[in-house]
């Protein structure tokens, strides 16, 4: 820590608390997403899994202790004023929060080199901790999105890019056919994000953004708000239940996110998170005032 | 009431599970992944646990250590799926009884279990506290050149569970099964 100022060193700190914490809790919206579904459950061995859950997450707080053993690859979503007092150093910043909460949360071990196989032992690895960057101007305010990505619904995610001819209904389709038989691997209930534009990279880039979103919130467009909604339905009908051993519903909620694409190409990509949605948003003023959003109560 | 299996298991005590079934382990549990399949199978390395008539879980755990003893802070199970490729030789060299995950598995390991009478078995996932709470003792940590989660752990647990058997020795498949319900339903949308 040696080589950061004071207010560098109380982002650093603050950030480890913040890792902690989406660790170790869910946020609000997940908790009661998943209460409602607990609640609503008729089956028994459905309902005796939701139980496992909440029993879970108490003893993740008694003990102080991360939720599921896969704390993920640490992923940030960076929305940075161009006016923000750290932006410069604000990566290094974020890494340093990340080898430091390896050691006090403790985080597991999850950034494997590739090709040469090695796990570094740090969750620091080439481009991880995984950033995502959004510059605004006019701004000197911070909003820092943490999301935990774990391996179990990392595994199922899929992208491709169709004729336009197939239509909609093949987005359809795909997502069903993907939550169907690889989602169904994957610690069901899910959160379902859904990305379409014109290639693979920008699809699956805004498929990951949209499990980020509120869960329940609707697309600002009123048509893709109604896909997201027959999706919904249509998913929950199928019944995948928790841990997909059968149950009343299937998803905790579907999003899509669009763009518009290329007159030749429609790609689709579909990402997925776990129950355990382990993401937490906090707002930091250019006085380093730290807000958290998602988790009442907390404060770091 | 709970039904709980011990270590060593028998035929007995296996050829009676029917998919579905809820039991509970008790005594010796291995954790082995992606790697740890991968150097016993292929590259033939064998770990001084015993394996025979023991139970093996797919999991990669959080573990602090404290002077040269392994505690776990937090386990749970990964995707079983994954260790599809080695399963069947992997049940067939050790003779493990019982492979804990998540999710399902496929045709091999499914005829692997009614080859050599083993089961399939689903600890419900992102339940790792509830998990380390029936975790007694970590026994020895082995292969931690392959980094902490794929490490070859060996546990003493007390009634780890809930464990709802998947595959049985007759060859019944749970999530096969449930893929089938599941896709005819997507087909009625």
């Amino acid at each position: 820590m040696e080589n950061f100022n004071v207010n560098e060193k109380r982002f650093i700190s603050a950030v480890e608390k913040a890792l902690d914490v989406a660790a170790k809790k869910l946020p609000d919206d997940v908790v009661a997403r998943l209460s409602e579904m607990r609640d609503s459950e008729t089956s028994l061995s459905a309902k005796a899994f939701y139980d496992c859950y909440f029993e879970n997450m108490d003893k993740a707080t008694e003990l102080s202790r991360p939720i599921c053993q896969d704390t993920g690859v640490v992923n940030f979503y960076v929305k940075v004023g161009t006016h923000f007092p750290l932006i410069d150093s604000l990566e290094a910043l974020l890494v340093k929060a990340v080898e430091r909460a390896t050691q006090s949360v403790p985080l597991r071990h999850n950034a494997v080199e590739t090709f040469v196989e090695k796990n570094t032992g740090t969750n620091l690895g080439t481009k991880v901790p995984y950033i995502e960057w959004e510059v605004v101007p006019h701004s000197s305010e911070l909003e820092l999105t943490i999301y935990l990505a774990g391996g179990g619904s990392s595994l199922p995610g899929r992208a491709t890019v169709m004729v336009p001819s197939a239509g909609y209904e093949a987005i359809t389709e795909f997502v069903l056919d993907t939550m169907v038989n690889y989602g169904i691997n994957a610690c069901p209930p899910l959160v379902v994000g859904v990305g379409v534009g014109p290639c693979v990279a920008s699809s699956a880039r805004l498929a990951k953004k949209a499990t980020l979103r509120t869960l329940g919130s609707r697309n600002s467009s009123e048509v893709v708000a109604k896909e997201e909604q027959k999706l919904f339905d249509t998913l929950n009908k199928i019944g995948i239940g928790p841990q997909g051993l059968g149950g009343r519903e299937s998803v905790m909620a579907v999003h899509i996110e669009n763009m518009a694409r290329h007159p030749s190409s429609f790609g689709v990509a579909v990402a997925f998170g776990c129950w355990a949605h382990r993401r937490m948003t906090l707002k930091i003023s250019d006085t380093l005032d730290f807000k958290v959003t998602t988790h009442k109560g907390v404060t770091l | 009431m709970k039904k709980i299996l011990t270590t060593p298991l028998r035929d007995d005590d296996i050829i009676s599970l029917r998919v579905g079934d809820v039991v509970y382990l008790s005594g010796t549990l291995v954790t082995a992944r992606d790697s740890g399949h991968k150097r016993r199978v292929m590259e033939g390395v064998i770990p001084s646990t015993d394996l025979k008539g023991g139970a093996v879980f797919h999991a990669g755990p959080i573990t602090k250590k404290t002077g040269d003893k392994y505690e776990i802070v937090a386990i749970g199970p990964t995707t079983s799926m994954r260790m599809e490729k080695y399963e069947s030789d992997f049940i067939s060299l050790t003779g493990a009884k019982m492979i804990i995950g998540k999710g399902g598995m496929g045709a091999n390991t499914t005829a692997a279990c009614v080859r050599d009478k083993a089961v399939h078995c689903v600890f419900p996932g992102g339940c790792a506290v509830v998990g380390a709470s029936e975790v007694e003792e970590v026994v020895s940590a082995e292969w931690l050149d392959l980094g902490m989660p794929e490490a070859f752990y060996t546990l003493k647990v007390k009634e780890f569970g809930p464990l709802i058997v998947s595959i049985d020795t007759l060859g019944n498949n749970l999530y096969d099964q449930n893929k089938k319900v599941f896709n005819q339903r997507k087909q009625q949308k």
